[in-house]
């Protein structure tokens, strides 16, 4: 019986269904909102099917329309796609309740909720397709659905966010479309599996490299690498917090994930080259990222920094291309999605105190809300890596990934850059938990914290639901650990993802 | 014709790239369309182009080397429906932004990088 459930296509039926419904009741937004948390209530459900399901039985294959691959349409999930479905259920699902007490009744009216479930849709879809193009298109819909969300409610910052987003990420598919059309030229192929073989077997292999270049383009727009990142911190702290959270959690993930997905499954045919250049540019992500919320007194705009400096870490993973280095940065995905949303999420409770998030205008955070402060402590702190939270684990796997291969001096430059992210995050500590708040503040403070709480629960529980995934993969590690050893085993040797996806 | 092609597509490229550096909203908006339809004209041109050959086989089955390969063609109509779609967003973007931040120059849309 349960080998009859279709876990690789539930997950998209599930959401699109939620879409579709949210659509017939435009005008409900109450509606709207139940249905929306039912479809990634059911989404996050689906996702630990799938996992459940892909641990079991192995890397799991739907052929869409019965066309055999690699002339249809194929979806495929191996444990790494798992593990990211399963950790956007939880993040949707996170946000979904949290929105219902963050996003205006004005932004719900005009679709907060249907744009929420087709974003979602094309972020699952990228995890799990099986065909370049069909990635591009996937990506398309999440992108667009983005645009939507990025500028829901027109205030003038997320206007001028979103042209910016907009453009660059416009930009970003044209480089990925022109890539896909250099590999339909070299290869013939468009299913990742038989490119992984027509690539091996290809004569020429230097001009392999250009195509590789174009998606490390294309990709590294939307993952935020250096020099390519100057349109994130520039978007994602103007749209309310659901929104942000949501898109720092998740969308320049899926930019790492295609750059993972594509680097071990295709571009393998020159690791020297195509792994340094990776190398080199995950070093000044971390470094200029870091650099730059340095300089912030905001705090969405540090997060926002410090999302680039993170994406630098599992860039790191990927270049060093060893299995513990590749699970490392798996580990460090799950690690960082959990923790860099949950820090927005409690920028936005901080906010609700007197309506700011510049730090000089904010304060006192500590003594009248413990509750919140204690919050940001476990995702602060494991963020900057502090044992025994799960970021220290995460960098202390890619820091012995690293010494295993010798490359030194990355070792160095992330631990230099864990030094800076404690300085940033102590530097909010300081002026928004500790230091009292300014006097001309004191009187638009709202709520106390029992009020806080009662007024914004469903805020608070989302943000504590994160804080104790946290501490679940911060002290019992090793489940999280041995699972990423096993997707990244799968990762590095593609002839699993190939024998699964095109049977002899 | 490859070479005319060519030519055409490395004008495109350089339009495009030369015109969304420019401060011009308009400028901008005309930019992003032709990038959309270089990279599907380019998209279109390395899938192979074959003269004079629809992308079908014949009931008594015409030789392969005749055939156009319909894989770029489908890419390509998917390419075009998606591009357009964003360009619209894009406009409706811009007249917006131009509508309530009261400016047509790129340079003006600063406030989310100053840091206060």
């Amino acid at each position: 019986m349960i080998h009859q459930i279709p876990f690789v296509q539930l997950p998209l039926w599930v959401l699109i269904t939620g879409f579709v419904f949210c659509i017939l009741f435009w005008r409900y937004s109450k509606i709207q909102e139940m249905i929306a948390t039912i479809s990634v209530g059911l989404y996050l459900l689906a996702g630990i099917g799938l996992l459940v399901s892909v641990y079991q039985n192995g890397i799991q294959v739907l052929q869409v329309g019965k066309w055999a691959a690699p002339f249809g349409i194929t979806l495929v999930a191996d444990l790494f796609s798992a593990i990211m479905v399963l950790i956007s259920g939880v993040l949707a699902f996170t946000i979904t309740c949290y929105s219902f007490q963050d996003i205006s009744a004005e932004r719900k009216k005009y679709g907060f909720y249907p744009v929420l479930l087709i974003m979602m849709f094309g972020v699952c879809g990228s995890f799990l397709t099986g065909d370049v193009f069909n990635l591009y298109v996937w990506f398309e819909v999440m992108l667009v659905a983005s645009f939507v969300l990025i500028v829901l409610g027109n205030t003038k910052p997320q206007l001028e966010g979103a042209v910016k987003y907009v453009i660059l990420s416009f930009i970003s598919s044209g480089f990925v479309l022109t890539g896909i059309g250099i590999l339909y030229n070299i290869t013939g192929a468009l299913n990742m599996a038989e490119l992984s073989i027509a690539i091996s077997e290809c004569p020429d292999k230097k001009l392999l490299s250009i195509p590789a270049v174009f998606f490390f383009m294309g990709f590294g727009i939307k993952a935020a690498l250096f020099p390519l990142f100057s349109w994130l911190p520039a978007s994602y702290p103007t749209p309310p917090i659901s929104i942000g959270g949501l898109m720092a959690g998740l969308l320049t993930k899926v930019g790492v994930y295609a750059l993972i997905r594509f680097f071990t499954l295709i571009f393998t045919h020159d690791v020297a080259l195509t792994h340094s250049v990776l190398l080199i540019a995950s070093g000044l992500t971390m470094f200029f990222g870091v650099l730059g919320a340095a300089a912030q007194n905001d705090f969405r705009k540090i997060l926002s920094f410090h999302i680039v400096s993170q994406i630098g870490y599992m860039v790191m993973g990927l270049a060093l291309f060893t299995p513990l280095a590749l699970a490392g940065a798996i580990y460090f995905l799950i690690h960082n999605i959990l923790a860099k949303t949950n820090l927005f999420l409690i920028s936005g409770i901080v906010k609700e105190t007197n309506g700011y998030f510049n730090l000089s205008k904010l304060g006192g955070v500590y003594k009248n809300f413990p509750l919140v402060s204690v919050l940001f402590v476990v995702s602060a702190f494991s963020l900057a890596g502090i044992p025994p939270l799960s970021g220290f684990w995460g960098k202390f796997i890619l820091a012995k990934a690293g010494f295993e291969s010798e490359q030194y001096f990355i070792v160095a430059v992330s631990l230099l850059v864990g030094f800076l992210t404690l300085f940033s995050m102590s530097k909010i500590w300081l002026k928004a938990f500790w230091s009292p708040m300014p006097e001309a503040e004191k009187k638009r403070i709202k709520y106390n914290s029992i009020s806080l709480f009662k007024s914004k629960y469903f805020m608070v529980l989302s943000s504590i639901f994160l804080a104790l995934l946290t501490m679940f993969i911060s002290f019992y590690p090793d489940y999280l650990i041995s699972l990423s050893e096993k997707a990244a085993v799968q990762l590095l040797n593609p002839e699993i993802y190939i024998n699964a996806v095109l049977p002899k | 014709m490859n070479l005319i092609i060519s030519l055409i597509l490395g004008i495109l490229f350089t339009a495009s790239v030369f015109l969304m550096f420019q401060k011009s909203f308009f400028k901008l908006i005309i930019g992003v369309i032709l990038f959309g339809y270089a990279t599907i004209l380019f998209l279109f041109a390395v899938g192979g182009l074959t003269k004079n050959a629809p992308p079908l086989i014949s009931e008594n089955g015409m030789e392969i080397e005749k055939m156009a390969d319909p894989l770029p063609q489908a890419l390509t109509l998917t390419a075009i429906v998606i591009s357009i779609g964003v360009q619209v967003f894009v406009i409706v973007l811009l007249r917006k932004v131009h509508a309530d931040v009261g400016t047509e120059d790129l340079d003006d849309l600063n406030a989310t990088d100053r840091i206060d």
